[in-house]
């Protein structure tokens, strides 16, 4: 699926967060891969995406400021890749 | 740096291997526990329950299982049930020998387990030289079975050792030939291993041919166990770090917890799922996993331009051989490690003991 952020997105349901000093580690209960989250921003903005309309709209509420949006938006792009989030 | 994130530490570990059972039908010359009987303080299935309960708490996401024979078992599908039922995935290693046609069935009729069938050569003679008599033949009904219940691709899991390197290609096609992944890890001389460790391991020559191999398929999987090539320039896929105590650890069968699964030894034993405050006291607080996530010193490979790429190597396999912590791997790739050993006196390498290794049966004299 094409990664468009004018879509809504959500945690994707097999995927569990743990908490982590560093951010938080995401685990996928269908493909077993385990995916670090960097960063506790990304954390919480990943936790607050069903609350947001499309991904743009949660970045800019829970984002960054602009100059580092498009380097979130690359880690973003990267948790779609590997099914950590998904377009609802 | 993710890595040194890591050193310092996690919530709960993310590789955390439970050893069920001492008891196993083989006698491996390397096996890294020394199994075969079983001890009598194993936990119960209560609180066998009570700590994956425990890790499901703790978001352990899946743990590895291994004995031991984990299928000696006989509540082994039960915590399995539980485990899986409770958010807490299990990959479990096995012989083969006890997966029958049922049992394999039952596997792969579980969502959230994966199998590991252990075998260390491509043939009956060079796999039997390891694992015992029978143990080929063993490993390869458990790979049939497992295929004829449609369980999809387990893990064909090899410890390298110097007489199954010329065997990889072959080992990779069979697995392949069963839809199978390989999984290729490093031998240590832990347990029985340390009385074979220096008759098995690998040769230097064949370990930069090794990290080449590996390079060339980032498909097999190794457990991240060659940290120690990456000083060879270019890194394996993976964690490039010891995860000892800091994102590793073993729960051997009486519930101790040691740092990782290849040191069962008093000095990196940090405690007992069975003190007060459980697993994630000693997870937390043990002072031996609160030191192990100090920063930790170079010593004599400080001055290597290599030590940021390979760590100095494996904690266990350093020990057991009887070499400073602070120092070389004994496979060092830049032969440092080997020049170390060839100056310890005889006898100055920690003793492993006998464990929980069958013991031979003397024959008994007719009494009169």
């Amino acid at each position: 699926m094409t990664f468009d952020t004018a879509r809504p997105y959500r945690l994707h349901p097999q995927v569990a967060l743990r908490d982590e000093p560093f951010g938080a580690l995401a685990y996928h209960y269908g493909n077993r891969r385990l995916t670090f989250l960097k960063s506790p921003g990304l954390v919480e903005l990943v936790r607050g995406l069903d609350a947001h309309p499309s991904l743009d709209g949660a970045l800019d509420a829970l984002g960054p400021p602009a100059p580092e949006r498009a380097r979130w938006l690359r880690s973003l792009e990267q948790l779609a890749a590997s099914e950590v989030i998904c377009a609802r | 740096m993710l890595a040194d994130r890591l050193k310092r530490g996690l919530a709960a570990p993310i590789c955390l291997t439970w050893e069920l059972t001492y008891g196993c039908n083989l006698a491996c010359v390397h096996c890294l526990s020394s199994s075969g009987r079983r001890d009598p303080r194993e936990l119960s299935t209560a609180e066998a329950k009570a700590v994956v309960d425990e890790l499901a708490a703790m978001q352990v996401f899946y743990v590895n299982v291994g004995g031991g024979e984990p299928l000696v078992r006989g509540d082994f599908f039960e915590l399995v049930e539980h485990a899986v039922a409770s958010g807490v995935g299990v990959k479990f290693s096995t012989n083969g020998a006890l997966l029958d046609p049922v049992k394999a069935a039952r596997v792969a009729a579980m969502d959230y387990v994966d199998v590991q069938v252990s075998l260390d050569g491509a043939t009956a003679i060079s796999n039997d030289a390891v694992r015992g008599p029978g143990s080929f033949a063993a490993a390869r009904r458990a790979m049939d079975n497992l295929a004829g219940a449609g369980f999809g691709a387990f893990k064909l899991s090899v410890v390298l050792t110097r007489h199954n390197v010329v065997e990889l290609d072959e080992l990779e096609a069979l697995a392949a030939a069963y839809g199978a992944v390989l999984r290729v890890t490093r031998l240590r001389p832990s347990g029985r291993g340390a009385a074979a460790w220096a008759g098995l391991h690998p040769t230097a020559e064949q370990q930069r041919a090794v990290h080449r191999w590996l390079l060339d398929r980032p498909h097999v999987l190794t457990g991240d166990s060659f940290f120690h090539l990456s000083a060879l320039g270019e890194p394996l896929p993976g964690l490039n770090l010891c995860g000892a105590g800091r994102v590793v650890c073993l729960v051997d069968p009486v519930g101790d917890v040691y740092a990782c699964p290849f040191v069962l030894h008093d000095q990196f034993k940090a405690g007992s799922v069975r003190d007060p405050g459980g697993f994630a006291a000693v997870w937390r607080s043990s002072e031996l996993f609160r030191s192990l996530r100090e920063p930790q010193s170079a010593g004599a490979c400080a001055s290597c331009g290599a030590y940021d790429a390979c760590q100095g190597g494996c904690m266990a396999a350093k020990f057991f051989t009887g070499l400073p912590l602070d120092g070389p791997d004994p496979e060092c790739v830049f032969g440092h490690g080997e020049r170390a050993l060839a100056t310890l006196l005889p006898g100055s390498a920690p003793t492993p003991g006998p464990g929980h290794s069958r013991r031979r049966l003397l024959p008994v004299l007719p009494s009169r």
